[in-house]
């Protein structure tokens, strides 16, 4: 009966979730409401969940319960320590969510609503998830290995080597975008400039708490913290309308640019406990908070969206980024979708903690799954704004012009409507001085969010609310810019250690002083030259970023195919093999279209002719010609940076063929690197109580 | 009621790493039982800040 019950409701599911997703697709009529969007999300990933990701648990990975895990057998309650499954996935979760899946569906909206939602959710079913789960499997049947670490043990060097190279640019890339976002989001902001520079030190009064007043406390500081940083909000409102305070944190984007840069090598070279650490107890629970309470906020409300499903910039026309729906949004959608970080994640901490495999199918497919909802939800804020508004805000000046009037007839001939005076009382409702051409999309979201907090908690707040969205956006942002900075810091001395042992000495100052001034002086020139760029910047990083972090992806879905192969699961090697086709093509194509398109605002070889050609010609105004060979530069640095990209993950899928080739052919191959099966304790214990 | 309330405050102490200084020590004490001269398990304080540094040697964080 019971079994009779559960296909019934299953069977309803998907057609519930089928209803939805036919109706957020067909529709064509004024607005549909978001809770379609919400329903669709939830119905796709409840049965992905309970069909596909439990398929892939018992037939292709063979989860075995039964089967220690590295967690119990090098338990050393530091590190290795076998947890419950709940807590594994909050670590989980806090660790792969970051600014990501906030940020790029806000910008791929400018296609509609509708291209991006389909690749979040499909993506994160047949991608994302599935690479984050395969990923953990693999790490925790090798003792939490790297991603690295086990691409030089299965695939080979090359593989290895590109694994870590990969990595360390796309977090260079990864810092320098997100560095930027927050500039552009505190630019001429002296109540957002003032909250985000409050929280350095807030995270410091709570690490000095946690490590000399009461040691390891976490919870209390926490709360001590999200405190202060809720008054820090409210204290930027107050400095903004102080005049003589105002000024002192009202600066342009360069200055806030060389601030970010210095900070992040402070916090690459302070001690941990000091910055760092507290920092992210702030911010994880800023960021859980928050997601709940726009999920609560969304449900409550209800928003229309007024996007329409999908706008004429499908073309590559668009404002925000240039460049055709395919291959663009598949790449500036990569957290929500399908994310190569996670791997890091993957084959980091969590796989040290799991008490037994079983929980896998739920910390690596549904914590993905989780993000991606985050993601649909990051879509919703963006698309429940007028389109108008939406693009006023996210388009750069120097597609639509600098003076307010002239961005406004050309979003206007666009055909979204919109108007000064709106913008002037938008602007002025959420405490800003303006909201034209804040690019990045972190304004827009905050925008997106105050108006569906204001709307559900009280329409009197919404420039708390703006500027509260914006610390939360700010403050991780900053803690991924920490930890990153500090994750390449530590990468490069491991190099560099090879050629000289104390370089490679994590506690020699010297070397810690030299490796971190190298980190930050990468990400800081393109955070610097995004920053000077008067297309805003943003255009040109977030196809890199998406690119990298593509890149990233199909490199851990390599090595997994390649083990899925040896392991003699031929059979099932579309599992992974799948996706990786899908991101080898859209990689590759957008990476083509970057190098040799002839469309300037695509192209980053046309765009440095286009600038250069112009600048001869004398056709720039001074202050563009002064930046224009900076620009030239860095438009080629660009191009051969891409191109680099595209020849690593070619190396790598080679690599793979080659090794795959090679097994099927019956010659010798590296053996796999699993360890070998040690029943559980744990599990004995549990079934003899 | 309680029981459920002290439930969810133990499951937040862990998911916060509250609570990971008196793991440590319930380990330190079942994995040293039966050593004969058991090395000292460490202060709270010098437990937080191996923890720390542990903790941020590998990417913890993402996009």
């Amino acid at each position: 009966m019971t079994q009779y019950l559960k296909l019934f409701l299953w069977f309803a599911v998907a057609l519930l979730g089928a209803f939805a997703v036919s109706g957020i697709a067909l529709n064509r009529g004024e607005s549909i409401n978001a809770l379609w969007l919400i329903t669709a999300a939830v119905c796709i990933y409840a049965i992905a969940y309970r069909f596909y990701a439990a398929w892939i648990a018992a037939k292709v990975l063979v989860l075995d319960e039964t089967r220690a895990t590295p967690a119990e057998r090098l338990n050393n309650g530091r590190d290795f320590i076998p947890t419950n499954k709940w807590i594994v996935f909050g670590h989980h979760f806090a660790a792969i969510a970051g600014p990501g899946p906030l940020i790029g569906p806000t910008l791929a909206a400018q296609f509609g609503y509708l291209p991006g939602t389909l690749w979040i959710l499909i993506g994160a079913v047949l991608g994302g998830a599935v690479q984050d789960m395969v990923t953990l499997f693999f790490s925790t049947r090798r003792n939490g290995r790297s991603l690295g670490q086990m691409a030089r043990d299965e695939i080979g060097v090359v593989g290895g080597s590109a694994a870590l190279v990969g990595t360390f640019l796309i977090m260079i890339i990864l810092i320098a975008v997100l560095g930027l976002v927050v500039v552009n989001a505190m630019k001429h902001s002296p109540w957002a400039t003032s909250t985000v520079a409050a929280t350095i030190p807030i995270a410091m009064i709570i690490g000095l708490y946690m490590r000399n007043i009461r040691p390891g406390r976490v919870l209390e500081a926490s709360v001590i913290g999200v405190v202060l940083l809720l008054l820090s909000v409210w204290l930027g409102g107050w400095i903004d309308h102080h005049q003589d305070l105002r000024p002192l944190f009202d600066h342009g984007g360069v200055p806030l640019a060389y601030a970010i840069i210095l900070y992040g090598f402070a916090a690459a070279v302070l001690p941990v406990w000091l910055l760092l650490a507290p920092r992210d107890y702030l911010s994880t629970f800023m960021k859980l908070g928050t997601i709940l309470l726009l999920a609560v906020a969304i449900v409550i409300l209800r928003p229309e969206i007024h996007m329409p499903a999908v706008t004429q910039f499908v073309d590559g026309t668009g404002p925000i980024f240039g460049g055709k729906l395919f291959p663009f949004v598949f790449i500036t959608i990569a957290c929500g979708a399908i994310s190569g970080f996670h791997a890091l994640i993957s084959s980091g901490t969590t796989p040290k903690l799991l008490s037994n495999e079983r929980d896998i199918r739920m910390i690596g497919y549904g914590g993905m799954l989780l993000e991606s909802f985050v993601a649909i939800m990051a879509m919703i804020a963006a698309t429940v704004l007028d389109p108008g508004v939406f693009f006023a805000i996210n388009s750069p000046a120097g597609v639509v012009g600098a003076e307010a009037a002239d961005a406004i007839a050309k979003i206007n001939s666009w055909g979204f409507a919109v108007t000064v005076e709106q913008m002037q009382q938008l602007a002025k409702d959420m405490g800003e001085s303006t909201l034209f051409a804040r690019t990045g999309g972190a304004p827009s979201l905050a925008v997106g969010m105050a108006s569906i907090f204001g709307s559900a908690f009280g329409k009197d707040m919404l420039a708390i609310w703006y500027h509260f969205a914006i610390m939360f956006e700010a403050i991780f942002i900053l803690t991924t810019l920490d930890a990153g900075t500090r994750v390449g810091r530590f990468m490069l001395q491991d190099l560099l250690g090879n050629f000289n042992k104390k370089l490679g000495e994590t506690s020699y100052m010297p070397s810690v002083i030299f490796t971190s001034s190298l980190v930050v002086a990468g990400w800081g020139y393109f955070l610097y030259i995004g920053v000077i760029d008067p297309n805003g910047g943003v255009n040109i990083l977030w196809p890199l970023f998406g690119i990298a972090n593509q890149l990233l992806a199909a490199i851990a879905l390599c090595v997994a195919t390649g083990i899925l192969v040896k392991s003699g699961k031929l059979k099932f090697a579309w599992v992974t093999g799948l996706p990786l086709t899908w991101l080898v093509i859209i990689t590759t194509t957008a990476a083509y279209e970057k190098i040799f398109s002839t469309d300037v605002r695509v192209g980053f070889f046309a765009a440095a002719d286009d600038m250069a050609t112009k600048l001869a010609a004398g056709l720039l105004s001074p202050e563009k010609a002064a930046v224009a060979p900076q620009l030239i530069f860095n438009q080629h640095l660009d191009a051969y940076l891409t191109l680099f990209f595209v020849i690593v993950l070619w190396v790598v899928i080679i690599d793979m063929l080659r090794l795959c080739a090679r097994y099927l052919a019956g010659r010798p191959v590296l053996r796999l690197s699993e360890v070998p099966h040690e029943p559980s304790r744990l599990v004995e214990n549990w079934v003899r109580d | 009621m309680l029981k459920k309330i002290k439930h969810l405050w133990h499951i937040l102490r862990q998911l916060s790493g509250d609570d990971a200084y008196d793991q440590y020590l319930k380990h330190h004490a079942e994995f040293h039982q039966s050593t004969v001269d058991a090395p000292a398990a460490l202060t709270r304080k010098e437990f937080y800040k191996l923890w720390q540094d542990n903790k941020w040697k590998g990417i913890s964080r993402c996009c």
